[in-house]
């Protein structure tokens, strides 16, 4: 019952790294590492109310 | 995946979520507010700002800060003295009957004038003290604090077995594919699964470094018991510290010690993060990490000479680093709005998880879980 990786997992793994891209970089400095994290923090929360949010 | 494993993760995934979930609900709901409890306790008018003075106003000496608090408060010792970067013209003082008094007052004073400024409400005001109170301890102290953990560690449990049952409940399905046609419990498995996987590695960084927080006075325990004991060891048999060497001075010799840093807290003989025969003094830096992580220096009560300036021990780092990824504070007010948004996120896959259990239903309890995965993909 081995299922292939990619489909399953590309998104999470996608959205995965952009959190922790997100929660590092305002850690690491301001002004733009602030605004990366903004980014792709937003970018994540984005796809959560996209998902969820949408009617077929 | 086999089928005995299927269930055994399920089982995990179940348990670990029902312990947890009631609390994580009070932790994501009072956590909002939290988040913005800057903004809270200003709205609130529970902010006390020193007045408006010219910018070169010269800062008056800390030692008549120091003795202007304790006059207005006989019978009182200090106990903490800090300074936030963002307010340069007030002192925090912190008084109590003992160093070690639980009874403690916070008091405020002008940096300028050395006058005492109106008593700041105690944790930010009634509402702000009650959310912090059931975010932080349900009033029960340090086993509040430590049942709290144990809950954020079902939730890690949670959350890794929530990953591992993703994928033969989603298997067939295109990510994010949310079932409205069909039934209202399939409808909410979808929601939660995508919510789920989506917050996932925000909920585990935050759920990792709350559950560390809750750590706090443990690991402050361990400091004093070891570093702190240890630069005690020359002072054994000494009476305390009576005439304390001056503040204003001591200042100024932990800058020199600290080249381009500033004096951010201070603890005074006898308190949790101080000696009975020294400051503590705690300097920071300005860039975002040394802003967060300060460099203790001790400095002998009597003589205002340094003993040492260490840097903070590894477990101490970690606690600090721990505690901006748990609070979303560093960052500006997009961070603070991601934060709220991705809790309300996470409240939302909470609920409908509870759901999905007290929907199950008699005829779903009496499948295994590799049937209903099959059913639900």
């Amino acid at each position: 019952m081995m299922q292939p990786f990619g489909p399953i997992w590309t998104a999470p793994v996608v959205l995965g790294v952009l959190t922790i891209v997100g929660l590092i970089s305002a850690l690491v400095g301001d002004g733009a590492w602030d605004a990366l994290s903004a980014v792709t923090l937003g970018a994540v929360a984005a796809v959560g109310g996209y998902y969820s949010l949408r009617r077929p | 995946m086999t089928n005995t494993n299927l269930r055994r993760w399920s089982w995990m995934h179940k348990w670990s979520s029902l312990v947890c979930t009631v609390f994580m609900l009070l932790l994501c709901i009072t956590g909002l507010p939290l988040i913005y409890h800057h903004e809270i306790v200003h709205a609130l008018g529970n902010e006390v700002e020193a007045p408006a003075m010219p910018a070169d106003t010269p800062r008056a000496n800390v030692d008549k800060v120091i003795a202007t608090a304790l006059a207005a408060y006989p019978g009182k010792v200090m106990m903490y003295l800090s300074q936030d970067r963002e307010e340069p013209h007030v002192w925090a003082l912190t008084v109590g009957d003992a160093p070690t008094s639980t009874d403690y007052k916070p008091l405020l004073a002008d940096a300028r004038t050395a006058q005492m400024l109106p008593e700041p409400p105690l944790e930010g005001g009634a509402f702000m003290s009650l959310m912090f109170h059931l975010h932080v301890d349900l009033y029960a102290g340090i086993y509040g604090k430590l049942f709290l953990g144990l809950m954020g560690l079902l939730l890690l449990v949670a959350l890794v077995s929530g990953v591992v049952l993703y994928a033969p409940f989603t298997r067939k399905l295109a990510f994010g594919t949310v079932r409205h046609e069909r039934s209202r419990r399939l409808r909410w498995l979808d929601l939660h699964n995508v919510l789920g996987i989506v917050t996932l590695v925000w909920a585990l960084v935050v759920g990792a470094t709350g559950m560390i927080n809750t750590w706090a006075d443990l690991l402050l325990k361990v400091w004093q018991n070891t570093e702190l004991a240890e630069m005690t060891k020359p002072y054994a048999g000494l009476p305390p510290v009576t005439r304390l060497a001056s503040m204003q001075a001591a200042i100024a010799t932990a800058k020199q010690a600290a080249p381009g840093m500033d004096v951010g807290f201070v603890a005074f003989p006898g308190t949790a993060f101080a000696t009975p025969h020294h400051y503590g003094m705690f300097m920071y830096g300005d860039s975002p990490l040394t802003s967060r992580l300060p460099r203790p220096i001790l400095i002998d009560a009597q003589t205002g000479a340094v003993t040492s300036s260490a840097h903070l021990p590894w477990y101490l780092t970690a606690l600090l680093v721990s505690q901006p990824l748990h609070f979303g504070d560093y960052g500006g007010q997009a961070l603070k709005l991601l934060w709220a948004l991705l809790d309300l996120a996470t409240i939302v896959v909470l609920m409908t998880g509870l759901y999905l259990w007290l929907k199950r239903g008699k005829a779903a309890a009496a499948r295994t879980a590799e049937q209903r995965a099959k059913e639900a993909a």
